[in-house]
């Protein structure tokens, strides 16, 4: 028993060098991430790469970036859907939208965008409200082929009914199908949602505020940051929200534990939707 | 370990069920005592689109303080906690909850197998896991993590449980410490418990 204990020890130390010599080599930095869903995931890229070790892995991955473009993929969880939650986007519609109403033009930053679902969710609902003309999106995330993917807005049909339902529980106006043309399997956005919207590189962990905005919307990332990443992120949304601007988060985030947890109040609390204080 | 009774020093519960999952915990869970010290962590399989009423049901029942397990929140002692539908709930090594939505398994999220693993890295030969009734094959492979960490395993009795495939599963994994029907694994966590004070 006790060989085998220090043997998982082992394991613990060759993941810490991994995240390390990732940040060191690449500057992508998981330093700060939640350790049980990172240690998962390398587990799941050592049978991708068939490596037997987190050292071999770390060779590989040291020495051949395309092979870390391939491990990026598989650390970053691009599992998402549009209008997920959509009471969430309901209270958006009905609490947010008549304040957001007031500023003559209106920017908005989607932290952690991966493959772009909410970004189309909310360019739907901000068309359909009268704001997306005068609406600057940013969508940021880390990794370039998911912000690759959110750019073309090409979506599998096969998650496009339950997208449909979430449309309407949401408080859609018009038929969701206006918004896509059907083509070999897939649904193609209309490109006129995306007129305003800059996908862009940038890191919740490295990178500073580039924007004074109105609404931060940053879903179920927080999650796979511990506290002082969590803070950080606080830190960075907090900086960047104008006066009263609003902060919505992932139906289990919050940032009542955080050190941010007096700067933000709950304007909807069930639906996760903050205001700055 | 206690000389006394063979069995270890407890630091926290860890329980997975599936199908029939809630009588079954309702049957180990509501005999405990005001004042039960060890916190216990559960992962119940539910339908995803249903809100959870886990908490509030079993509040009413179990004499324990009952809560859903939050983000980045530490665990704390005495607590009975259940992950929240439709994410993965695991223990990180500093012994607070961490929550993602990464796939699922055994078309499951949140997953007994995960909460079990991180569990077992958290607290080593200190975690007592149990795994109860269920419809798939959930938790079997993170009770073998358990007993590579020197946890303490106890699978319910295949003959005792309504629906037999998921202990089954873990007895074809591993050979636990204990196969025991509901009631039995009632009485060996007050045991675990009373040790560990």
């Amino acid at each position: 028993m006790q060989s085998n204990y220090s043997g998982e020890r082992s394991s613990e130390i060759e993941l810490r060098l991994l995240i390390e010599a990732i940040y060191l080599k690449y500057s992508y930095d998981f330093r700060d991430y939640s350790g049980a869903s990172i240690k998962r995931r390398v587990a799941h890229a050592l049978s991708q790469f068939e490596c037997n070790t987190i050292s071999a892995l770390q060779e590989k991955v040291l020495h051949d970036p395309m092979a870390f473009m391939q491990l990026l993929q598989l650390l970053t969880i691009p599992v998402s859907e549009m209008f997920r939650d959509p009471s969430h986007f309901l209270a958006i519609r009905r609490e947010v939208v008549p304040l957001l109403k007031t500023y003559p033009s209106i920017k908005i930053w989607i932290a952690g965008c991966s493959t772009g679902e909410e970004v189309y969710s909310m360019a739907i609902l901000l068309r359909e409200e009268g704001l997306l003309e005068r609406t600057i999106i940013y969508a940021t995330d880390i990794n370039p082929r998911s912000l690759e993917k959110a750019k073309q807005g090409i979506f599998s049909m096969e998650n496009v009914r339950t997208y449909t339902s979430n449309y309407q529980q949401a408080g859609g106006k018009r038929s969701f199908a206006d918004y896509y043309t059907a083509a070999y399997g897939y649904a193609i956005f209309d490109k006129s949602l995306c007129e305003n919207i800059t996908f862009a590189d940038h890191s919740l962990a490295t990178d500073s505020v580039f924007s004074e905005t109105q609404l931060i919307s940053c879903r179920n990332v927080l999650i796979y940051f511990n506290k002082n990443l969590q803070d950080r992120a606080f830190g960075l949304f907090h900086e960047s929200l104008c006066h009263r601007g609003f902060l919505v988060l992932g139906s289990k985030e919050t940032p009542d534990f955080s050190a941010f947890g007096s700067q933000f109040e709950p304007l909807v609390k069930q639906e996760r939707i903050y205001r700055k204080s | 370990m206690n000389s006394a009774t063979g069995l270890p020093s407890i630091e926290a519960i860890v329980i997975g069920a599936s199908a029939g999952g809630v009588e079954a915990l309702l049957n180990i869970l509501s005999p405990l005592r005001v004042g039960f010290v060890l916190p216990i962590i559960v992962v119940l399989h539910l339908p995803e689109e249903r809100r959870s009423h886990l908490a509030e049901v079993f509040a009413r029942r179990v004499a324990l303080p009952v809560l859903e397990a939050a983000d980045k929140t530490p665990v704390v002692a005495g607590t009975l906690y259940f992950a929240a539908p439709g994410y993965h709930l695991s223990v990180e090594l500093d012994r607070s909850f961490s929550l993602s939505l990464e796939e699922r398994v055994h078309h499951s999220r949140p997953a007994i197998d995960y909460l079990f693993q991180s569990a077992a890295d958290a607290y080593g030969p200190t975690l007592a896991a149990v795994l109860l009734t269920g419809a798939n094959r959930d938790g079997a492979e993170g009770m073998s993590q358990v007993q590579r960490r020197g946890g303490l395993t106890i699978v319910q009795d295949p003959d005792d449980a309504q629906v037999a495939t998921m202990p089954q599963a873990a007895l074809d994994r591993v050979q636990p410490d204990h196969i025991l029907p509901i009631r039995g694994i009632g009485r060996l966590l007050v045991e675990l418990e009373r040790i560990a004070c």
